[in-house]
């Protein structure tokens, strides 16, 4: 019996660890490598810090990192913000009858390319776009504006792209929040307000925590969206990352940068599972 | 407030004005774009110049229908094959890690669990350069010490199907995991009291209560692998998948043709994801 145990472990064992090791540990080992090698002027490679002096020497990189940074956060809030009404709306407003139907509504664009999602607002915000030729016939522009390639446009983008990842978690929260506490804080005289912040939020931390942590790595990670909504202003640090990979063909460097980026995301995961004290498990599920 | 309590009419008319505009927001980007599908002009744009079915159908000179366009349809067929051999690897590998760690006890089992989630918070980019660099250092490995030119470990089909893989098989394992744990093992117990062996159990019994979840997590992984951006384009050879081709001709300027692959997109992943949907309905009735 026992012999058959071992035989049947290491039947699930094998392609399990093979999977894990060949493509995700030693790949990621070998960036954390290439990116501390550096080619010599006698074209030698060498062991060193340079390309992370690099990244710290050259404003254009730094800047491009932390301006990555701060608009994820501003993403993640901004879908936060619009997901929380919509998730309450659904789980505790709307007639139970449509609930189901609206929540597929709400998935289904979610199913179709990021890339068709992100052509369609090209279509609708260029100079020559949908928006632009409404406003114009509608007499309200004289003159077409170009309405992409800005950073708000990119946010919007970016928003759009990350809701489904935001509503999701806040919905199945929000699912089992008990109605009677709301009705009971109202009974007891407390506003909208009160109700908001002492009561749907703290029970829909966990969901709204989980939403967070997802919305904020898709976003650090996108390179669609922003190549294509922001254009050439993008200054997206993905940007950088491919630059290094397919324009400059200057690997170690690119190592690097991927390497501070893989660091920064897994930072704002781990702290965002410390703060709400949950762990990794209960988050995915 | 909520369905329960008296609210004002403001209130109510507010909140309904709100989903309603998000709903537009939601869907504006995707209906734009399947109308323009159909408007006979060269441009992608407005005004409406009369429909047609030639963005789908033309075979002339200045029109080439996308069930002409050899390029397009090339690529179509490319990602129809990574996301078939990507689904068939993620299924097997998955299912064997979802035994591997709800029915197995080892040591480090925890440890392994982690490093089974990890893809989930790597950015795709990440992992596209990593694996990348990694097949790249194997392949100098290779023909530096032995004189061999592995073709897998140049960019290429073969390596996208991989790099998709290595995370979407994570994806894979929590879905039938999450089926898999409500699994009553007193049926397997009694197969085994009745003399069959694990592997008859396993194929005969837990294999068939475990379908609906790998016919769902099938679903699923083919369409990320379908419509996979991020991991795909470090990845990719001279065989370009449907999103990084649409992507070159999306920065390069557009055509209506766009329009009528995206439109082909939306409908089948609606229907797609509608059918699944069907099914895990009827499999929790």
């Amino acid at each position: 019996m026992t012999s058959h145990k071992r035989w049947g472990l290491f039947f699930f064992l094998a392609p399990v660890v093979l999977w894990l090791f060949v493509m995700i540990v030693l790949p990621h080992i070998d960036l954390l490598v290439m990116s501390f090698r550096f080619e010599n002027d006698e074209g030698q490679m060498q062991w060193s810090l340079n390309n992370y002096l690099a990244f710290f020497e050259e404003p254009i990189y730094w800047l491009t990192f932390v301006r990555t940074a701060i608009y994820s956060i501003l993403v993640t809030f901004l879908t936060f913000v619009i997901a929380l009404p919509l998730a309450f709306y659904i789980t505790k407003v709307v007639n139970p009858k449509y609930q189901g139907f609206l929540l597929v509504l709400l998935l289904l664009p979610f199913w179709v390319s990021e890339l068709v999602r992100v052509y369609g607002w090209m279509i609708l915000l260029r100079e020559s776009g949908v928006i632009n030729h409404f406003l114009l016939k509608a007499g309200i522009l004289r003159q077409p504006i170009e309405m992409l390639y800005r950073d708000s446009t990119m946010i919007l983008g970016l928003v759009y792209t990350s809701m489904l990842f935001m509503v999701v978690p806040i919905v199945s929260v929000l699912d089992s929040l008990d109605n009677s506490l709301i009705e009971a804080a109202y009974d007891l005289g407390a506003n909208m307000w009160t109700i908001l912040f002492k009561i749907i939020i703290p029970h829909a931390s966990p969901g709204i925590m989980s939403g967070s942590i997802v919305v904020f790595m898709l976003t650090l990670g996108n390179y669609l969206t922003p190549n294509l909504m922001g254009g050439k202003n993008s200054l997206w640090f993905t940007e950088q990352i491919y630059n290094q990979f397919i324009a400059s063909f200057n690997w170690n460097q690119g190592s690097a940068f991927g390497f501070l980026l893989l660091v920064l995301s897994s930072i704002v995961v781990w702290l965002g599972l410390k703060l709400t004290r949950q762990n990794l498990k209960k988050v995915v599920q | 407030m909520i369905r329960t309590l008296p609210t004002s009419k403001t209130y109510n008319r507010c909140f309904k004005l709100y989903v309603v505009l998000y709903f537009i927001f939601l869907f504006a980007p995707l209906l734009v774009t399947c109308i323009l599908a159909f408007n006979d002009s060269q441009f992608p744009s407005l005004p409406w110049k009369g429909f047609t079915l030639e963005w789908f159908t033309a075979n002339l000179p200045e029109r080439v229908g996308i069930f002409h366009d050899q390029i397009n349809l090339d690529s179509i067929w490319v990602s129809f094959r990574v996301a078939f051999f990507v689904t068939l690897l993620s299924l097997v590998v998955g299912t064997c890690a979802a035994f591997l760690f709800e029915q197995e006890a080892f040591r480090f089992k925890q440890g392994l669990y982690f490093l089974m989630l990890a893809p989930l918070v790597i950015p795709g980019v990440i992992l596209g350069i990593s694996i990348l660099l990694f097949s790249n250092t194997l392949g100098t490995h290779f023909e530096e010490s032995w004189n061999i030119d592995v073709e897998l470990f140049r960019p290429g089909f073969w390596l996208v199907v991989l790099g998709q893989f290595s995370f979407i098989a994570t994806l894979v394992t929590l879905v039938v995991s999450a089926r898999l744990r409500k699994f009553d093992r007193t049926l397997e117990e009694a197969a085994l009291n009745l003399g069959a062996n694990r592997l008859e159990v396993i194929w005969h019994i837990t294999l068939k209560f475990l379908r609906p979840a790998l016919i769902g997590a099938g679903a699923v992984a083919f369409l990320m692998s379908f419509e996979n951006f991020n991991t795909t384009l470090f990845l990719v050879g001279y065989e370009a998948t449907l999103p990084i081709n649409l992507y070159l001709q999306v920065r390069d300027g557009s055509t209506p043709v766009i329009n009528a692959i995206s439109f082909l997109l939306i409908v089948g992943t609606s229907l797609l994801a509608l059918l699944n949907l069907y099914f895990s309905r009827k499999d929790q009735s």
